[in-house]
């Protein structure tokens, strides 16, 4: 399933946290919570099984509550697709401290492979940017991740929205833990705040 | 053919009921800061509350599942919200309220009822009439006020147990207390 020039997921979002800071990280459902995992267990980092189509918004949550951190969802485009609606609401809202990035490998890979509409027709970056996530863009070289690496930090500039197409080869899974009331207690307890 | 204006002005003429304004002062005295909508009549009076409160975010949605994925994300950063819908909109919600169970975190649903007490829209009444039992299937606790003096008792009770025992509670506001919505040509 190798296509020749595109990048390699666990690389790219490795760059896109290698310098995280404080950032709070949200992974899709998928391959992409094991990418999160792959580049390093973090007491910030939001795991997600499931919810599928709602990784945007969860991030959304976790960026109007905390608009002086950044915060960043790392999800595949099957799951975005699910979740396009959210789109429109982030645009409405305009977080400035908030960054959408999707992991476009146009398949359906936990599932065998089945192509997803970004292999067709459907463009995630014009969407993005039709719904009001003014800076959306297609990011192809590693150089322009580092850049936009470096962009999630600026609080005064999103929200922002990137798709790279990546190859869609299945890696090993690194599993993360699945269990959401850990990762959520997790968490807020590295933002201060206790249990109930 | 609906007339939305014409229905809002009969409202307006008529008297302005409290109960919004009760369910208002609980939501800011529970500390409330996102509140995910999508509008419905019923909710219009509380919504403008609310667009109007410096310290609540109103978050307009594109569909009820968006609101539950908000709240879960608020949680974790460290703020509680309050999910406003209609009964149609619980259907939307079906899977992304799996996040309730999984995260344990405090969610609260005011949902304005259609499709029963002189409905004039046969399209509403399936899901009005299942309304309660999607809840509770999905393990949410259903709450249920009918009439406006019950209104506030009935929200508190709703915030006390979401927010103090992150019990998932989703309150119905009966379409007998809102008033069937009238339909002229």
């Amino acid at each position: 399933m190798s296509k020749a020039n595109l990048l390699d997921r666990r690389e790219v979002v490795g760059s896109l946290l290698t310098e995280r800071k404080d950032a709070i990280v949200v992974g899709g459902l998928g391959a992409s919570t094991y990418d999160i995992a792959a580049a390093g267990d973090h007491d910030r980092n939001f795991y997600l099984w499931g919810a599928m189509g709602g990784a945007v918004m969860i991030g959304l949550g976790v960026a109007l509550a905390q608009p002086k951190l950044p915060v960043v969802v790392i999800t595949g485009d099957g799951e975005m697709l699910m979740g396009m609606g959210s789109l429109a609401t982030v645009g409405l809202q305009q977080p400035k401290n908030f960054s959408i990035v999707v992991l476009d490998n146009e398949v359906y890979g936990e599932t065998g492979g089945q192509a997803s509409h970004t292999a067709g027709t459907a463009d995630l970056v014009g969407v993005a940017r039709s719904c009001g996530i003014f800076d959306a863009r297609a990011l192809s070289t590693m150089a322009e991740i580092e850049a936009f690496a470096s962009s999630m930090h600026d609080l005064s500039s999103g929200p922002r929205f990137a798709s790279i197409k990546i190859d869609s080869a299945n890696l090993e899974r690194v599993l993360s833990s699945r269990d959401g009331q850990y990762t959520v207690t997790r968490i807020r307890g590295a933002l201060g705040f206790g249990p109930i | 053919m609906h007339d939305r204006a014409a229905t809002a002005a009969e409202n307006a003429a008529e008297t302005t009921p409290s109960w919004p304004e009760d369910i208002f002062a609980i939501l800011q005295r529970f500390d409330v800061r996102q509140v995910p909508y999508v509008p419905d009549a019923g909710h219009s009076q509380l919504i403008e509350r609310v667009l109007g409160a410096s310290s609540m975010r109103a978050v307009p949605l594109t569909t009820e599942e968006e609101g539950v994925a908000l709240l879960a994300g608020a949680w974790a950063g460290g703020q509680r919200g309050v999910l406003l819908m209609q009964s149609s909109g619980v259907g939307n919600c079906v899977n992304m309220l799996s996040l309730t169970q999984i995260f344990r975190f405090p969610f609260l649903t005011l949902v304005t009822m259609r499709g029963e007490w002189g409905e004039f829209n046969p399209w509403q009444v399936p899901m009005g009439t299942s309304t309660a039992g999607v809840f509770e299937l999905s393990g949410i606790k259903v709450l249920r006020a009918s009439h406006p003096e019950e209104v506030r008792e009935v929200v508190e009770a709703a915030a006390g147990q979401a927010y103090n025992a992150c019990t998932p509670t989703a309150v119905l506001l009966s379409q007998r207390l809102i008033g069937a919505k009238v339909f002229t040509k």
